[in-house]
């Protein structure tokens, strides 16, 4: 049979679910109050659906961290690039797991002494990485967007800073940059925050029709 | 006073789809004519390049949870997974997709699979569907490795993303392979625009499946969202002129 002519049952069923309870949901924000003033049957239904989606977000991350093994195994097997970090991705994992059961309670010194260290050397790389991006922008598109962009950034910098000797630039640190962070970034965000949400409104209608399935389904 | 704002948010999600549905079906034979953006044009040619040499595909989801607002970029990212997935398949390997998000990857894993099994394709791997890592960071160290060691030619990062995405561009620029990227976040869309090679500002990252032909109700979503820009225009200046007439 071919699946292009013949969706199978199993996705016929599963877009009638997720459409039937984007609409509970949906419903259940839109009329949240019964007319005797107390929660409608929409909103108890919501809630309840929310409740379901977070439990089974729960047992989502046990099959992904079942996958992450996966991966890495299959590299270890094939002899990838890199394989040396898969095993020790590997070990890192069932180590800290060991250490979860046996004492749950110091599970907070794991993330203090490993996972934060680690995650501020990545972010103090980014520093340097964004400097580097900055600098390649021109090259890579040279248009006034991008100038406008630049001086920006660098006017926002020397303002917020303080340089040495010098402390805080007068007309810029309290007159522009306020201006520029106020008014004109602000403006700008609205605007594409507006446009974030009419682009969410459509996605969601979309995913409502069924026109858009990332759940099971063949299209 | 609730129900009353409910019920004006009901009207304008149920007169949004009214007009979706018009628009899809009044243009279910024409192609509609949009902006030109540069993005989506080498999109198609890099894709064209991934089939062509056997390469591979890496689209990267981001962080957006579904059971958080974020979830639209999310969705709109596994729209367009799907649609590359079935650009792809004449070529040799499937696309890998990367999240920092189990839902996410659960979901990315189904797009694949139903992908391969549309294009009459063998059923794809399920590694490559894959979670990375579940903080943004560690997401992004486990993603990097995708877009170094798996012979990736083309990178769609969409998604909702943090400030990790430069570490990402930052890889996919080492690598001299081609990247989209395009973000719902703010703080990553101005990264994103000094980093990456081909960025989607604001809402673009929504305009995705008009632009590679996803269906008719993509191409009408994105003019229904055009009306509905005007419209919140207007409701902005006349509240600004009422605020100044001393109305409101």
């Amino acid at each position: 049979m071919n699946p292009r002519r013949f969706p199978s049952l199993n996705a016929v069923i599963s877009t009638a679910i997720a459409i039937a309870s984007g609409l509970i949901v949906l419903a259940g924000y839109f009329f949240v109050q019964a007319a005797n003033g107390q929660a409608s049957l929409w909103t108890d239904l919501r809630l309840t659906l929310l409740d379901w989606a977070i439990i089974l977000a729960g047992f989502a991350i046990f099959i992904g961290v079942f996958n992450l093994l996966q991966v890495h195994f299959k590299k270890i097997q094939n002899k990838q690039k890199g394989s040396f970090y898969s095993l020790l991705l590997i070990l890192s994992l069932l180590v800290t797991f060991v250490f979860g059961l046996v004492r749950p309670a110091q599970m907070g010194f794991v993330f203090t002494t490993v996972q934060l260290p680690v995650e501020a050397s990545l972010m103090a790389i980014l520093a340097v990485t964004l400097t580097y991006a900055s600098i390649r922008l021109l090259r890579r598109r040279l248009n006034l967007l991008s100038v406008i962009f630049l001086v920006t950034a660098v006017l926002m910098l020397f303002a917020t800073a303080p340089l040495p000797f010098l402390g805080l630039i007068p007309g810029l640190s309290d007159v522009l940059r306020p201006f520029i962070a106020q008014v004109m970034a602000a403006a700008g965000a609205r605007g594409i925050l507006l446009g974030v949400a009419l682009g969410t409104l459509t996605t969601g209608i979309r995913i409502l029709f069924g026109a858009d399935r990332p759940y099971g389904g063949n299209k | 006073m609730s129900n009353w704002l409910g019920l004006a948010g009901f009207g304008i999600v149920i007169f949004s789809a009214i007009m979706m549905l018009l628009l899809a079906f009044l243009r279910r034979k024409s192609h509609p004519v949009f902006r030109d953006i540069p993005a989506f044009t080498r999109l198609r040619q890099a894709v064209g390049l991934v089939v062509e040499d056997g390469s591979r595909l890496h689209v990267s989801l981001g962080r957006g949870s579904l059971t958080t607002p974020q979830s639209a970029s999310a969705l709109a990212g596994l729209a367009l997974l799907r649609r590359l997935a079935d650009l792809t398949s004449a070529g040799d390997q499937p696309p890998i997709a990367t999240s920092g998000d189990a839902t996410l990857a659960i979901l990315s894993q189904d797009t694949l699979q139903a992908a391969a099994k549309f294009s009459d394709r063998a059923a794809s791997d399920l590694v490559a569907g894959r979670l990375t890592g579940l903080t943004p960071f560690s997401y992004a160290a486990g993603a990097i490795p995708a877009i170094r060691d798996e012979k990736v030619s083309a990178n769609v990062l969409m998604g909702n993303f943090g400030v990790e995405v430069a570490l990402l561009t930052d890889a996919v620029e080492r690598e001299n392979t081609f990247v989209l990227a395009g973000s719902d976040n703010l703080t990553a869309q101005a990264l994103i625009y000094a980093s990456a090679q081909e960025p989607l500002v604001g809402e673009e990252i929504f305009a995705a499946g008009a632009y590679i032909e996803s269906g008719p109700l993509h191409s009408a979503s994105l003019t229904v969202q055009d009306v509905l820009r005007w419209l919140v225009i207007a409701a902005i200046l006349v509240g600004a002129g009422l605020t100044l007439a001393g109305i409101l």
